[in-house]
């Protein structure tokens, strides 16, 4: 068992909606229990709605959590006050966006803002010193020349490369946990593989760990090594990603893997066509009952918890599901 | 045989920019039979989606179709005046957009929308216009209390279905796609395309389908197209492009699909990027990326040579062995 | 396993945005247009003296002469030499012009780009604010503001025209900030850690200067035709030599009436030009920024 880096427990995020005479809340994100480890990548899949961008930003100090609590190697998020202490927990946890198209400011050049990163969190550094870690970030990342590249404006780089250099700017500060959010959703799909290599690469050249955000779980499985699914604000399941694709102990689960682009393989017959829920002001029971083949009377009353059904810490929350020794 | 509902010869497509004349799309040619499904893949940039707006002629100003006609039921579509297009448009050929959040108008209803295109083609009565707008929402799925709802207040999924929806009211033959399921998750993606082809095979039309994602036509399709570069790299029915794709591109992009089951492999994906089509590699356009390059690929432009049900644009596969120059 | 560039986007000739506008400038043809008028009223307003020495305001002259080599537009009903005026009248107008252009630029900046990104109540408060002063006539405001200080200077009116000026351009930079600030770069820096003050001067205001740009040179052209429209009134210092107030004794000694046409219609075309130059230059502005408005090169088959 790895050594656990950032921890989350009972996370959870609301957002007061509504105008003042019909104030609602929305259930972003409701008691989310995950963790990761030195030198791992975790997968957070699920659909648009399901909670995990904002999981993401809960975790790179976007927004405050509503309840529950955020531990980076052991200390508590809820203690960070002071500028330095806020500014030395983003150069541990920096995030990588999901449109290259936006996620670069387009009036500087690309040196901008791998910059702006070195004389934030590493002040130590000389000016000479800070270009040669730019350049080192650029190679790194596989955008060689480096020099050349550095001069550029984004729009005389492709997406793939416009992503990489977001993986560059994550890299500066040297952290130990890259929050990616969906880096791969908005490239075309022969270009998604270079850029999952690279992520697999950094974890093993650069010591750091990802969160790796996706509604993908090929993608998942090719590079994470632990998959964490989320569905209306719910941690469904979880565990070591082989196993719980192997054997899904949640329907969402299988409803996804039923979904996954893969060429080589027969059309599976299950076709689903709901919608994600806009969870506000909810009921108990499981999030997932009105699409679930499964479902029963306990669903709709009781919210199921997470039980540990099988090795490695899988887990799943289904009043339904048994333990995996159970499939023969 | 029966006779061909779109029959495209030689189309080429040229852009003018600040660099110079850019041909986007280079010597296509394409038969579609009625009720045929044809999908179209390629990365960014390969012409694809010029292919599709020239077709339909919906290209820019800046764009100009240079070569080639445009056969859609026995009239050159490159030739028509708009008044003759406009009497073709929605009721034989319709054409559903890659974002339907700017597909659609946001400030009127959908219900609005289906209206306009119903008047814009003669039909005034209200009551038929009501009953047809509410049978072609059934179709995809959507209550028809929607027609009071703006495209805003539908999920993603929703609206691309309304667009489609839309795209059928006039029951037109053929359909357009320009990768309608990219701005969606997966599970609206898959959702999505068996609706899609669901409708198609109930009601008989047939389907161009333009995609970065090789795996979401391939359960679909009948026949499917590779582009490259603006140039057809490979082409066939889909089993045969998809059991034994010949193409260097075509086997790397099958190739870039991690996979759920079986044995976890490193994949290596393309390397590189697409040409820039204002100064286009000499002779062959993957050669700078192809992992099977020999040194004539670079001499000469490549011609489409056939092979046992498909055609491919490569040397390898050029009858007769490759003779070097 | 490397990306490398040799094989990836070609150099598109490494165009910096700074010359490409410089560049992209010289090609439009409003613009260039617009920036030669400019210019040569610049070169009036700085040497006024160079180019018509002497007092333009002393009668020396006969009254009411026609165009001749020696009066190039003849002269005033009091004797004073029409070209003369012109040319000295430069300076104060074009002061006017881009003194209340930049301040009411920066008041606009400062309250539309603050209510965007600031939002919440914040934001109601502030477009509220916009909202009431763009609603009051503008107009009867400047003559309400001009005529109340007994000594009319050039401050009062470009504290005139600043004031009912802003509000036009605060809301469309709010509208411009509001859509940038979904933009993943703005968030990115937040995620760095950069302060707010930052993020907003460095990262979201370059991303702007188009809008800004074209929204001085809206309030210069606005400025220009109000400014000479209250000295056409009599609102203006009616001693000074200006433009509006050529007009305004024009009129008063019923110039068009007797034949006088030049003293009226020389001042007349000026305002009509400086105006139409900062309105060529604001097209060219919105042009060069926002590719979608340009021209479009029609393919020739």
């Amino acid at each position: 068992m790895t050594e656990v880096l950032l921890e989350t427990t009972g996370l959870t995020r609301h957002f007061q909606i509504g105008g003042l005479l019909s104030r609602r809340t929305l259930h972003a994100v409701d008691d989310a229990s995950l963790t990761i480890g030195r030198r791992e990548i975790v997968a957070l899949a699920g659909e648009s709605g399901s909670g995990k961008s904002t999981v993401a930003r809960l975790l790179a100090l976007v927004y405050r959590p509503t309840a529950g609590e955020i531990r980076f190697e052991g200390r508590p998020l809820s203690r960070l006050r002071s500028r330095r202490d806020l500014l030395a927990y983003r150069r541990q946890v920096p995030m990588v966006f999901q449109d290259p198209f936006s996620s670069i400011n387009p009036v500087y050049r690309v040196s901008h803002g791998i910059m702006r990163t070195l004389k934030l969190h590493r002040p130590e550094l000389s000016a000479a010193e800070r270009d040669a870690e730019a350049e080192r970030v650029l190679t790194a990342v596989g955008l060689t020349p480096a020099a050349d590249v550095l001069s550029r404006y984004p729009f005389e780089l492709s997406g793939g490369q416009r992503q990489r250099i977001g993986f560059a700017q994550a890299l500066a500060c040297k952290p130990k946990l890259i929050l990616a959010d969906e880096p791969v959703s908005m490239l075309d799909v022969s270009i998604r593989i270079g850029l999952l290599n690279l992520m697999a690469d950094l974890r093993e050249t650069q010591d750091v760990s990802f969160l790796y955000i996706t509604h993908d779980l090929a993608g998942a499985r090719y590079v994470a090594d632990r998959l964490v699914v989320m569905y209306g604000g719910h941690i469904v399941e979880k565990g070591p990603v082989e196993q719980v694709l192997a054997a899904p102990r949640h329907p969402y689960t299988s409803l996804l893997l039923s979904t996954v682009p893969d060429p080589r393989a027969p059309l599976p017959s299950v076709v689903d066509t709901g919608e994600p829920p806009k969870v506000v002001n909810p009921s108990p029971g499981c999030r997932f009952r009105a699409r679930c083949p499964l479902a029963i009377d306990r669903c709709a009353t009781e919210t199921p918890r997470l039980r540990l059904l099988g090795p490695g810490d899988h887990a799943a929350a289904c009043h339904v599901a048994g333990p995996v020794e159970e499939d023969s | 045989m029966a006779d061909l509902l779109l029959d495209v010869r030689g189309l080429s497509v040229e852009y003018a920019t600040a660099r110079g004349r850019v041909l986007a799309v280079d010597d296509v040619s394409l038969a579609l039979e009625p009720g045929e499904f044809l999908g179209i893949v390629g990365e960014s940039g390969c012409g694809k989606s010029t292919l599709l707006f020239a077709i339909a002629r919906l290209l820019g100003p800046t764009a100009a179709i240079t070569a080639g006609q445009v056969y859609f039921k026995g009239q050159d579509l490159a030739q028509l005046a708009d008044r003759q297009l406009a009497g073709l448009r929605w009721r034989d050929l319709s054409v559903v957009m890659q974002s339907a959040m700017n597909a659609l108008n946001p400030v009127t209803t959908i219900g609005a929308q289906f209206r306009d295109a119903l008047r814009a083609h003669g039909v005034r009565d209200g009551k038929e216009i009501a009953s047809r707008s509410r049978e072609v929402l059934g179709r995809v799925g959507i209550d028809p209390v929607h027609l009071r709802s703006y495209a805003h207040q539908l999920s993603g999924g929703m609206r691309q279905r309304a667009m489609i929806a839309m795209a059928l009211l006039f029951n037109p033959d053929l359909v357009i796609m320009d990768e309608p399921t990219s701005a969606l998750d997966v599970v609206a993606q898959r959702s999505l395309m068996a609706q899609i082809k669901g409708l198609q095979q109930e009601y008989g039309f047939a389907v161009v389908f333009v995609t970065h994602d090789m795996s979401l036509v391939s359960h679909y399709s009948d026949r499917l197209m590779v582009m490259y570069g603006g140039q057809i790299a490979e082409e066939g029915p889909t089993r045969t492009v998809f059991d034994t794709p010949r193409h260097p591109y075509s086997i790397g992009l099958l190739e870039a699909f991690p996979s759920i089951r079986g044995p976890r492999v490193r994949l290596t994906g393309i390397p590189g990027s697409p040409p820039d089509l204002a100064d286009p590699p000499p002779g062959c356009r993957f050669a700078p990326r192809c992992p099977s390059v020999m040194a004539v690929c670079t001499q000469r432009p490549i011609e489409l040579y056939d092979v046992p049900g498909a055609q491919v644009r490569c040397l390898l596969h050029a009858p007769g062995g490759v003779a070097d120059d | 396993m490397t990306a490398t560039l040799d094989a990836a986007v070609p150099l598109t000739g490494r165009r910096i945005p700074g010359s490409s506008v410089a560049r992209a400038m010289a090609g439009n043809r409003k613009a260039l247009a617009g920036l030669l008028i400019l210019v040569f009223f610049v070169v009036l307003a700085a040497v006024p003296d160079w180019i018509a020495p002497g007092d333009p305001a002393a009668s020396r002259y006969g009254r009411s002469l026609g165009a001749s080599a020696h009066h190039l537009f003849g002269t005033t009903g009091f004797g004073q030499d029409v070209a003369a005026q012109v040319v000295h009248g430069t300076r104060p107008i074009l002061l006017i012009a881009v003194l209340s252009g930049v301040f009411a630029t920066l008041l606009s900046v400062l309250i539309g780009v603050s209510a965007a990104y600031l939002g919440g109540l914040w934001d109601d408060l502030l477009s509220l604010f916009t909202d009431v002063i763009l609603v009051i006539p503008v107009l009867p405001l400047v003559v309400v503001i001009a005529g109340y200080f007994a000594h009319r200077s050039l401050t009062v009116m470009i504290a005139a025209l600043v004031v009912t000026g802003w509000s036009y351009g605060a809301r469309q930079l709010r509208a411009q900030a509001l859509s940038l600030r979904g933009r993943d770069f703005l968030e990115a820096a937040r995620v760095r850690g950069e302060r707010r003050s930052y993020i907003i001067v460095v990262e979201l205001l370059p991303n702007m200067t188009s809008l800004i740009i074209a929204n001085f040179m809206n309030v210069a052209l606005y400025s220009v035709l109000t400014a000479s429209g209250l000295e056409f009134i009599g609102l203006g210092d009616t001693s000074s030599v200006d433009w509006g107030t050529m007009l305004y004794w024009a009129q008063n000694q019923a110039a068009l009436q007797t034949d006088q046409y030049l003293w009226a219609a020389v001042p007349g075309l000026c305002i009509a030009l400086l105006s139409t130059s900062f309105a060529l230059l604001n097209n060219a502005f919105d042009e060069i920024s926002n590719p979608a408005l340009r021209p479009v090169r029609r393919l020739r088959g």
